[in-house]
């Protein structure tokens, strides 16, 4: 039985575009307000990334968008769809995707539809938008993976969820910086991670998410990639995990495979937390801001619920000359201003006036 | 902000679109009806790049309800780079970090919230550039 999926016609990436907002907060703050500083020997990340007061989903996207358009360098008007993966949505019902076409001047001739699948709800739109644009429905298509999640004030989670994401256009392989080889997409329904409507924060399974959720899930989709593509770890310049904290993707790389050398560039929960939908295609466009012509990546994704997407691109030539159009993910990065915990808890509205 | 003004707006508050006059090529924004300058009728749309300098500056404090969430912020008057100055919002940025005449960049913001129950009004706010590396 083939598992892998193809698109019938050459297809690839012909824009990318990072976002991070510039406010961090430091894992030993949120230790320091709830533990009294006893784990800061053991925290998973060194610090997360969170949104300014103004910032949301829809704004994060929007400008992640704006910058895959400046690299791909085409008329918006040829966009025929907008997919915003995301487990942070600003409204329940009314699409964060409409928005964003509207304000990229996407609209009116377009599909519009907010993806939901935890962590992977921006490679899920990644999927369906290689199959719009592989199926030639569309020339051109907008997929978003951005989240500005939120952990319950003191629970393990809190320490991570942080905001970001990336942005990408699919286009035909002529003009695309990376070009699809195939993708593997795994999904069992297993409950590691969740939260039920009207909830603020989610409930997590504690030890559940690590062996049944995150690793089986990557380990069989990108297994079951490589050996489908005849494909071995050394092959690949470039692998980007899932990463939810600093250790699960350095292990899931090792089990597989892959060196520290290869995750080292797409790694950036250390310094940013875990962006949920937002952190591998963020981590993706960190790896394609540093890839040379010829270089064969991997993007492995994870969702709670569960699943892996696992996707291998090999990039063009043209990555040269849109490397620089737009912000590279690096410079999000770097601008970082620290935040005490009062100032992240009144921004993230964890204070209630009434 | 009522439903139909955030809709009749959202290509000038998402795209900073204002207009050009056929005639004399005046730009204005936000759009006119008239050229002040030559009286004509004939105006086009016309996107500003949303780049520009700040000319004066004030930090806001006491702020109307709806805006409460963002204080203290500041309000600046804002020299496109194609001529028209515009009042916005400064984003991204702390008040002792402004500077007259520091270059910014247009983004789109959360300006306001009707509530916890009403429509998240989006729009043009300005932050000092990203760098493009080279």
């Amino acid at each position: 039985m083939k598992m892998n999926m193809k698109p019938s016609r050459p297809i690839g990436i012909v824009g990318y575009g990072a976002y991070v907002p510039r406010y961090r907060v430091a894992a030993a703050e949120i230790s320091r307000v709830w533990r009294q500083g006893q784990d800061t020997g053991a925290l998973p990340v060194k610090q997360k990334s969170l949104p300014g007061a103004d910032e949301d989903t829809i704004t994060m996207s929007i400008e992640a968008g704006k910058n895959a358009l400046m690299r791909a360098d085409i008329d918006p008007a040829l966009i025929r769809s907008v997919w915003a993966g995301s487990e942070s949505h600003p409204y329940a019902v009314k699409p964060t995707s409409t928005v964003v076409a509207q304000a990229l001047s996407i609209a009116p001739y377009t599909t519009a539809a907010d993806f939901e699948f935890a962590c992977k709800a921006g490679t899920e739109a990644m999927q369906a938008a290689l199959g719009f644009v592989g199926s030639s429905m569309a020339d051109y298509s907008l997929a978003i993976a951005m989240d500005t999640a939120q952990g319950r004030p003191g629970d393990a989670l809190e320490y991570t969820a942080a905001a970001g994401g990336a942005a990408f256009i699919i286009g035909p392989a002529a003009n695309s910086v990376a070009i699809l080889e195939g993708s593997i997409s795994y999904a069992t329904d297993t409950p590691d991670f969740f939260r039920r409507s009207y909830q603020k924060y989610p409930e997590h399974g504690n030890r559940f998410t690590g062996e049944p959720a995150y690793f089986l899930h990557i380990s069989n989709a990108v297994r079951t990639l490589l050996e489908d593509l005849e494909l071995k770890p050394s092959d690949f310049a470039m692998a980007v995990f899932h990463q939810p904290n600093t250790k699960f993707p350095q292990k899931v790389a090792k089990q597989l495979g892959f060196t520290p050398e290869q995750i080292k560039e797409g790694l950036l929960s250390p310094f940013i937390g875990n962006t949920y939908a937002g952190a591998s295609p963020l981590g993706f466009s960190a790896a394609l801001d540093a890839a040379k012509p010829g270089d064969r990546l991997l993007l492995a994704s994870f969702g709670s619920g569960a699943g892996s997407d696992a996707l291998s691109f090999v990039v063009t030539d043209r990555i040269e000359e849109v490397r620089f159009a737009a912000p590279t993910t690096r410079s999000y990065i770097d601008r970082e201003v620290l935040v005490d915990y009062a100032t992240y808890a009144r921004w993230r509205n964890k204070i209630k006036h009434h | 902000m009522d439903i139909p003004r955030t809709w009749r707006l959202r290509d000038q508050r998402y795209l900073l679109q204002g207009n050009q006059c056929e005639e004399c090529g005046e730009l204005y924004f936000p759009k006119v009806f008239i050229c002040h300058k030559c009286r004509c009728r004939s105006l086009k749309d016309y996107q500003f790049s949303g780049r520009g300098t700040v000319y004066s500056y004030s930090t806001v404090y006491q702020a109307a309800p709806n805006f409460d969430a963002f204080v203290p912020y500041i309000v600046a008057l804002i020299d496109l780079k194609e001529g028209p100055r515009v009042t916005a919002q400064l984003s991204d940025i702390s008040p002792g970090e402004v500077e007259i005449g520091m270059p910014v960049e247009m983004v789109v913001r959360k300006i306001s919230e009707d509530g916890e129950r009403g429509v998240i009004n989006y729009g043009y706010k300005f932050r000092p550039p990203i760098p493009l590396e080279e």
